[in-house]
């Protein structure tokens, strides 16, 4: 795990100084704005990672209420087991911009808790990119009160 | 912004535990204000950076859908006395800092 971290760090590093990049305190990836703004859960998948083509997997583990009493503040966690994650990004379905994290692991432990609203009951989706493929395993959580009202 | 995180880290058996809670409106740009129905403009965190030691363990991306005062949590291999510093930046180019000691 040390060696892969310091390879694409060293990598990372490499390519951002050549390029003449390198500002102190700058993220390393770009944020990427079209998965955020489409309207669709396909659509931000494949913006984010470059393919909407995921298998289903029993190593993702979403913990979520079944029931959201308030959609303001759903917490949801994941875990993956899936061996080299790369990232994991959290989907609610039914949102009107369904992409709402994206978590790109630097050898971190591949877990991920945040808590997100939720405008009604929706599927949560878990897509982990581990080793260039996506995975993906998802959860419905029954929301009351939704949380995006003014 | 003073105090915009708070942040714990705590290590055990090689894994630090980072817990982490932001101060910030997250408005999505789709709710209206209720007197003068004016939508009330986006203003969101959009990157969470953790670093320790200069080294990036963690990088996180957000949208809209996140909650109000974000809470974020997440683990990665280190130990006790990690200089762990967390930052964001929104998309109105406000940011946040803090650094923590693991314990």
């Amino acid at each position: 795990m040390k060696r892969r971290t310091l390879l694409k760090t060293s990598l990372v590093t490499g390519v951002i100084a050549s390029t003449g990049l390198l500002i102190p305190g700058r993220v390393l990836a770009a944020y990427p704005q079209a998965a955020f703004e489409s309207k669709e859960v396909d659509g931000a998948i494949s913006a984010a990672m470059g393919s909407s083509d995921y298998a289903d997997s029993g190593d993702i583990k979403i913990k979520a209420p079944e029931i959201a009493e308030n959609g303001a503040v759903v917490p949801i966690q994941i875990t993956s087991s899936i061996a080299g994650t790369e990232s994991i990004s959290l989907i609610v379905a039914n949102n009107p911009s369904p992409m709402a994290a994206i978590f790109n692991l630097h050898g971190s432990e591949a877990f991920a808790s945040v808590r997100v609203k939720m405008i009604k009951t929706s599927d949560v989706i878990a897509v982990v990119k581990a080793g260039g493929s996506l995975h993906a395993a998802r959860q419905e959580v029954k929301v009351t009160i939704g949380g995006c009202g003014g | 912004m003073a105090n915009s995180i708070k942040v714990r880290a705590k290590a055990k058996d090689g894994i630090v535990t980072v817990k982490a809670l932001m101060s910030h409106p997250m408005e999505t740009g789709l709710r209206k204000n209720s007197k003068t129905g004016k939508k009330i403009p986006a203003h969101y965190i959009k990157e969470v950076i953790a670093k320790v030691g200069g080294n990036t363990v963690m990088e996180v991306f957000w949208g809209t859908a996140v909650s109000k005062n974000p809470y974020l949590s997440f683990k990665y291999s280190g130990g006790e006395g990690d200089e762990l510093t967390m930052s964001w930046v929104d998309n109105q180019g406000d940011s946040g800092t803090a650094s923590v000691k693991v314990k």
